[in-house]
């Protein structure tokens, strides 16, 4: 027999329907919290493993000023954090100087036509390319073509380019974020293009542009396969030159950085480089940390003075 | 059904002296979106130092009109004008595309449907478009923004905390910040779009005695979706329907006597 809505809804039984919904909201929290338990005492267990496994490393502070040696309680990370520095240091200026006016053009001044559209989606595809890949076209255009060598230089550009898709994407996106009515607003008042970008659009963004920033920088730090691929040393016992001093031997000078480092002495045999690999894992952690604790600082800061 | 004659008992009405001259000329006026033509030959004139008010059902295109005004569309792709938007004195035609969309911006003035005040102080808020036109001078500044504020009635409210974020007034107050923003620069023409829709009745009332009190100083084209608010406010009143402007005059007339048909049954709610 039919019947009607109405009678349904009379028959309907209240009590029952909202336990039976707390109780899934219930399990689904339990769910979640595992979940996130999970995930905390997994990366909790590999920091406090590196920290206990190269803690015998980590509380010499020659550690830290000492080139690599043949004997593993006499080697250090010198040349390989001073590289990381330097090579990250490139890659960000590349990422910034390429990736955030990429952004913005696309955004504010590329068409939204077809082809702003193949465009955009090859940008986000290229976030998806091996790192290695990026490791072969900078070993074919920038080692053999230009000859810039296995140095500094070729690393930065190497990183850099692997960080553009991100780089350019949050740029992009952290602009659309932006009302249209502000935007308005600017043009309203008889703002140009230009002075709404730099005095609002830029201003209002920097704290999600900035963001992508260093979340591919923190997937830059770690790469080894495209800096091997490119030729970087694993054993360097010296420092490039201070940039103040000579910027362009800086740029010029071979490296090494902390994650080929941290390869070079897990591969070997004895136990005791292990100990130093995983001192030197530790180290990139918390530079990793740093950067990410930069980046939210950094939001948070922007994020209370330009609220809306 | 309303008594049309009832709302214009609550004018709000500074009598401004005299015939004024015409301001804006809106002469054989089309605008197309793409392939779409959204506003079908308008003719009508907007008065000096007056308030006309552009009333009509959704969708009528007076948004799309008074946008025209100020080149917003321009701002989008697939906008084409067509016609002439005559500005006196200089009878600059401002839909022409010869004619700067920015210089036009710097003579009319916008305050939109929703407060959108930049996510800065409040003095940033107003000052903004003087430093754009060139005003660093802190002191002439400062006097510029409390002129401003004092125009917009917000002062007394914000005179104390004028460094704090524009996000934290109520919404009535980022609505009168909006008009002391735009009132700043000292523009000849103000175009509001719908600008109490969406405020309480309290901050309505003031927007709307603040609007009255701007004819003095500045010629306004009010869009609004509230008839009594039309009644209230204006001096001239433009009833749009389907893209077409179907009647055009004093407000009392249009209230009281329009000439069409379709006039008369909107205004009475017969529909809308």
């Amino acid at each position: 027999m039919e019947q009607s809505v109405e009678a349904k809804l009379k028959e309907f039984d209240v009590e029952g329907y909202t336990h039976g919904v707390r109780r899934r909201d219930r399990l689904f929290e339990i769910a979640g919290l595992i979940a996130t338990l999970f995930v905390l005492t997994f990366l909790f267990a590999v920091s406090v493993d590196l920290l206990i496994d190269g803690w015998i490393r980590l509380k010499e502070p020659s550690f830290y000023t000492s080139f690599p040696s043949r004997f593993p309680d006499q080697a250090g990370i010198l040349s390989a954090w001073v590289g990381t520095l330097y090579v990250m240091a490139g890659a960000l200026f590349w990422a910034i100087v390429l990736g955030i006016p990429a952004g913005i053009y696309l955004e504010e001044y590329g068409g939204k036509g077809k082809i702003a559209r193949i465009i955009e989606a090859n940008i986000s595809n290229l976030a998806a390319v091996p790192s290695i890949v990026y490791g072969l076209l900078a070993l074919g255009v920038f080692v053999y073509r230009f000859k810039f060598g296995e140095s500094v230089l070729t690393a930065g550009l190497t990183l850099g380019l692997l960080m553009l898709p991100v780089v350019v994407v949050s740029t992009r996106e952290s602009i659309r974020r932006i009302p249209r009515s502000i935007r308005e607003a600017a043009y309203a008042l008889g703002a140009t293009r230009w002075e709404t970008l730099v005095h609002h659009i830029l201003p209002y963004s920097l704290g999600g542009i900035l963001t992508g920033l260093i979340i591919g920088a923190s997937r830059a730090i770690g790469e080894t396969a495209p800096l091997i691929t490119i030729g970087a040393l694993t054993f360097i016992a010296f420092l490039p030159p201070a940039p103040w001093e000579d910027f362009i031997g800086m740029l010029k000078s071979p490296f090494t950085v902390l994650p080929i480092q941290m390869f070079n002495w897990v591969s070997r045999p004895q136990e005791e480089f292990h100990y130093n690999a995983a001192a030197a894992g530790f180290v990139l952690l918390v530079l990793a940390f740093l950067m990410n604790s930069i980046a939210f600082y950094i939001r948070f800061k922007v994020r209370r003075k330009y609220q809306w | 059904m309303v008594n049309p004659a009832k709302m214009l008992e609550e004018r709000k009405t500074v009598q401004s002296a005299g015939p004024s001259k015409v301001k804006l000329e809106v002469k054989n006026f089309n605008f197309y979106y793409g392939s779409f033509h959204a506003l079908k030959n308008i003719n009508f004139p907007i008065h000096e130092k007056k308030v006309t008010a552009i009333i009509g059902p959704s969708g009528c295109g007076k948004t799309t009109l008074l946008r025209a005004f100020n080149r917003m569309h321009d701002l989008y792709p697939g906008a084409r004008y067509e016609g002439e938007i005559l500005m006196h004195p200089d009878e600059v035609n401002l839909v022409d595309s010869k004619t700067d969309p920015l210089r036009v911006r710097m003579r009319i003035g916008m305050v939109f449907q929703k407060p959108n005040p930049f996510p800065k102080s409040i003095y940033e808020n107003v000052a903004y478009g003087l430093k754009i036109r060139g005003i660093k001078n802190k002191k002439l500044l400062d006097e510029a923004v409390e002129k401003a504020l004092v125009g917009a009635a917000l002062w007394d409210e914000v005179k104390d905390r004028l460094h704090t974020n524009a996000y934290s007034l109520s919404g009535g107050q980022q609505q009168r910040l909006c008009i002391a923003r735009a009132i700043a620069v000292e523009p000849e023409v103000l175009l509001f779009d719908e600008p109490t829709s969406a405020l309480d009745p309290i901050s309505t009332a003031k927007i709307e005695d603040l609007i009255v009190e701007l004819k003095q100083r500045v010629t306004i084209v009010i869009v609004t979706h509230n008839m009594q608010q039309a009644a209230r406010i204006s001096d001239y009143t433009a009833f749009m329907y389907l893209g077409e402007l179907v009647e055009f005059g004093p407000t009392e007339k249009i209230f009281t006597k329009p000439e069409k048909k379709l006039t008369e049954d909107y205004i009475t709610g017969r529909f809308g």
